[in-house]
């Protein structure tokens, strides 16, 4: 059951990426270039996805997920340097080639070899970053 | 209105009707360097089969979709140097701040979750500022 609602759930995810515009790197980096011909489309992209999700979010109080459990706690509100940083590394590499993960993985079967390369690299990143996140960490005491 | 934002708006719906999906079946946060990143650091291992359900939806949708709709252009750089300090960012990046756009942005915004409105600010920032510098300043790409 697990696995059949996450492969919906993918489903809607890879096709929402494609028809919104976002495995487009062009529309992506015109979002951030502020300064230049700005494309105001992720705009509109995260304001639709928002609107499922809070109406998910609503109605997750006082109830139980499908396949049993409970939902995820609101994180604690603490701001740590893990997530500053991490997000400043993050967003530089997005505007570099445009693209971020759910993306990535969605233009992965049409986007031809440059995204394959983008991929491994960032599976590469993402093996490694446990080792900068305890540094981080450390630092915050 | 133009076309392209009516697009990323029925994009978006979709995107966060499958973020709705994955929360309100399994009680998950739909962040895709979340999933990804727990299979690549084995952290998620436990629950590896639903992360790699949900991959190959994401994956084996857009092959689908690009079948009808012809908005299927990538725009992706082929210069490898980029490829690879962008993925390199990108894979760090999200998973020292636990979280990119889909899970810290769609889904934790969509909460009012502190650690997400800050996440979000940090990475179009840096994405922004990234790309007034390589391409206003620098003209690299």
């Amino acid at each position: 059951m697990r696995n059949i609602i996450a492969f919906v759930a993918g489903l809607f995810f890879g096709g929402g990426l494609v028809v919104s515009g976002m495995t487009n790197t062009a529309k992506v980096q015109g979002w951030l270039d502020v300064f230049g011909a700005w494309d105001p489309t992720l705009a509109f992209v995260m304001g639709g996805a928002m609107i499922p999700m809070a109406i998910a979010w609503a109605y997750t109080k006082g109830r139980t997920p499908v396949v049993g459990g409970s939902f995820p706690a609101k994180p604690d509100p603490k701001l740590g340097r893990n997530l500053v940083v991490g997000s400043v590394l993050f967003g530089a590499g997005w505007a570099t080639a445009g693209l971020c993960p759910g993306p990535a993985i969605a233009s992965l079967g049409f986007g031809g070899s440059s995204l394959w390369i983008f991929v491994a690299a960032m599976l590469g990143g993402m093996l490694i970053a446990p080792i900068f996140k305890a540094q981080l960490e450390k630092m915050d005491g | 209105m133009h076309i392209d934002y009516i697009y990323g708006l029925i994009g978006g719906l979709l995107i966060g009707t499958g973020g709705a999906i994955y929360l309100i079946g399994n009680g998950r946060i739909m962040g895709a360097s979340g999933i990804i990143g727990g299979l690549v650091d084995k952290s998620g291992w436990s629950t590896a089969a639903e992360r790699i359900t949900f991959l190959a939806g994401v994956f084996l949708m857009p092959l689908m979709v690009i079948q009808f709709w012809d908005r299927t252009e990538t725009n992706i750089t082929d210069n490898v140097v980029q490829l690879v300090a962008a993925g390199l960012l990108v894979g760090v990046g999200t998973r020292i701040a636990n979280g990119c756009t889909s899970g810290h942005g769609v889904c934790g915004i969509s909460r009012l979750s502190l650690r997400g409105i800050v996440a979000t600010v940090f990475y179009i920032g840096a994405g922004g500022l990234t790309m007034a510098t390589l391409r206003h300043v620098l003209g690299l790409i």
